[in-house]
């Protein structure tokens, strides 16, 4: 064996800034419970994430001393909640580098998100920029959540677009040998996650936003599974917009974010009518707030963007590089141990490069719900099915997958959990 | 261990070594039900000779518990007369609605009395059901007369 040493300049792994995971994991309190008389042992992030007791807190705290409706009260209670609310809106902003605070919209989750845009889209009067038709196309992924593949067929059936996708390779990566085929002239808007909800993969954006920016076209990136677990750069991405949602990422649920830029916004037309989002209104016709609050029609989830605000100082204060770094660890730790299960196929890339930790696996032949019952007897949680992605397992030719989802509280012993629990299942089905 | 209350001998039994397996010629009515949630699938097929159920034919895939239901409804329901067939499914759909609470007449269920267990697991009960409620829309077409319940929760 011969050591290379890393030349002075470069990253020295001493420098890669750490988080101490049982530290982390007494923020959590559900994590000391136990499942089925075992510790529970929760690989589930990726569906949503436990809350540490910070976030819980602080909308306990919300609650308890701040409650009143936002952006009408000219009262002392009135004037906290909606400084609690637009300091949120300032904090994510901050948390994924945005421009100005007025480009965060809050939503109900990242799916609302996603809507907003297709449904400004379709509500555009014919021959504005934003107003797709006939001729126009659509770009996705095989590999999106249902939530970035529905929105855009019905968009296609509201105005004539065609809906295109990139295909996934075996080793699950997008394939972008086509790219320039698929986006092309035509081409009005590519819409993709960039982290796989199933197969983990981070996906490159800079060859697709310098091709989408040639032929004219708004780029959408699904960051639900990539705002919680890596740094999530807006400027660097240089993308038109951005969902997300707060419950993957130690927020309460019931809130999401779009992040638009602001030109764009701006010519976007309202989605939702009601209160809040007017400038003035007449008994025949009605002018609209500028944005944010065009698209936040109604009494919007305050106590949970007090909550999505605390997350995001939690995260903020572990260190987004630092969760990176420790997911990137667990998954290169979980693929060794996973590739000692024998008939375990991990669906997706089996080295922790352009990965995170979201793993999803089959064992030969014995059905994923099977495989989630028996670890659920020994209190390892996953998810199992078709994770809201059911062309991708059409993709990998499987009607279900097992699926386990680190987080920055997991542990190598909870992935051992897992890895026994694994031998468990194939000796009650072997 | 508690997944022993689920996966008794006998489901798995049924899982890994099903009976009359396989979709057969002739039928008189077919039906295809998949549970959305999870992917499973499976296809019943209703022979009938007058009253009689001569054939019950399937194929599917899917975890144990549904594949093992659909073994235990043909070795059940193959055979029998219509009226006494769907006192069996309706016993079976009673039995895995019943949350655990209710107590399998074994008479009446045979081998279908291991699904008890399942009752108690909300998630897995649609599992268990979706042959049954495939069988009971292809009874329909194959104008077997019978219960006028939809299998509609299945798909729910």
């Amino acid at each position: 064996m011969t050591t290379i040493t890393i030349p002075e300049g470069m990253p020295q792994y001493g420098d890669v800034p750490r988080l101490d995971v049982e530290k982390v994991r007494a923020d959590f309190p559900i994590l000391g419970r136990e499942v089925n008389g075992h510790p529970m042992v929760y690989l589930d992030s990726g569906n949503t994430s436990q809350k540490p007791r910070q976030v819980i807190d602080a909308m306990r705290e919300h609650y308890e001393h701040h409650n009143a409706n936002v952006a009408r009260s000219v009262h002392q209670v009135g004037t906290e909640a909606t400084e609690a609310y637009e300091g949120a809106r300032a904090k994510v902003a901050r948390f994924v580098n945005a421009a100005r605070p007025e480009e965060i919209v809050f939503t109900k989750n990242a799916t609302e998100a996603i809507n907003l845009v297709a449904y400004a889209i379709s509500n555009s009067p014919a021959g504005s920029r934003l107003a797709f038709g006939p001729g126009d196309e659509i770009v996705i992924s095989e590999m999106e959540h249902h939530s970035n593949i529905v929105p855009w067929q019905l968009l296609c059936e509201r105005t004539g677009a065609t809906l295109r996708w990139f295909r996934v390779t075996d080793a699950g990566r997008l394939d972008l040998e086509s790219l320039d085929e698929v986006v092309n002239e035509r081409t009005r808007l590519v819409s993709y996650a960039l982290v796989s909800n199933v197969l983990g993969t981070i996906n490159p954006t800079s060859a697709i936003t310098a091709r989408a920016r040639e032929v004219g076209a708004l780029v959408l990136l699904d960051a639900s599974q990539a705002a919680p677990h890596i740094p999530v750069d807006v400027a660097d991405l240089d993308a038109d917009f951005l969902a997300f949602t707060g419950h993957k990422m130690c927020g309460p649920t019931g809130i999401g974010v779009l992040w638009g830029r602001y030109e764009l916004l701006e010519r976007m037309p309202p989605v939702l009518g009601g209160g809040s989002m007017i400038e003035t209104v007449t008994m025949e016709r009605s002018t609209f707030a500028a944005p944010p609050a065009r698209f936040e029609a109604g009494t919007p989830p305050i106590a949970e963007a007090v909550g999505l605000g605390a997350a995001v100082d939690y995260l903020t204060g572990i260190g987004m590089e630092a969760i990176r770094w420790h997911e990137k660890e667990l998954a290169a730790y979980a693929l060794d141990a996973l590739a000692t299960v024998p008939g375990l196929r991990v669906f997706g890339p089996t080295t922790p490069v352009g990965r995170g930790g979201t793993i999803s696996f089959g064992l030969d032949g014995i059905h994923p719900h099977d495989v989630g019952q028996i670890l659920d007897s020994l209190g390892v949680e996953v998810r199992v099915g078709h994770h809201c992605a059911r062309p991708l397992c059409v993709r990998y030719g499987v009607p279900a997958m097992t699926r386990a989802s680190f987080y920055l509280y997991t542990t190598t012993g909870e992935v051992d959990a897992l890895v026994r629990g694994l031998d468990q299942v194939r000796k009650v089905f072997g | 261990m508690e997944f022993e209350q689920l996966y008794q001998e006998i489901i798995l039994d049924h899982y890994k070594h099903p009976h009359g397996r396989g979709l057969r010629e002739p039928f008189a009515g077919e039906a295809h039900h998949v549970n959305p949630t999870c992917g499973d699938e499976v296809t019943i097929r209703v022979n009938a000779e007058g009253d009689v159920l001569r054939d019950i034919s399937y194929d599917g895939m899917g975890c144990s518990i549904s594949q093992a239901s659909a073994s235990v409804l043909h070795e059940l329901l193959r055979g029998q007369q219509a009226g006494h067939a769907f006192e069996i499914v309706d016993g079976f759909v009673e039995l895995m609605g019943g949350r655990g609470q209710v107590t399998p007449d074994e008479e009446l269920l045979g081998d279908g009395i291991a699904f008890a267990g399942v009752a108690r697991y909300p998630a897995r009960v649609k599992c268990a059901l979706l042959p049954w409620m495939a069988f009971k829309d292809a009874a329909v077409r194959a104008g077997v007369a019978g219960s006028t319940e939809s299998g509609s929760e299945v798909k729910a």
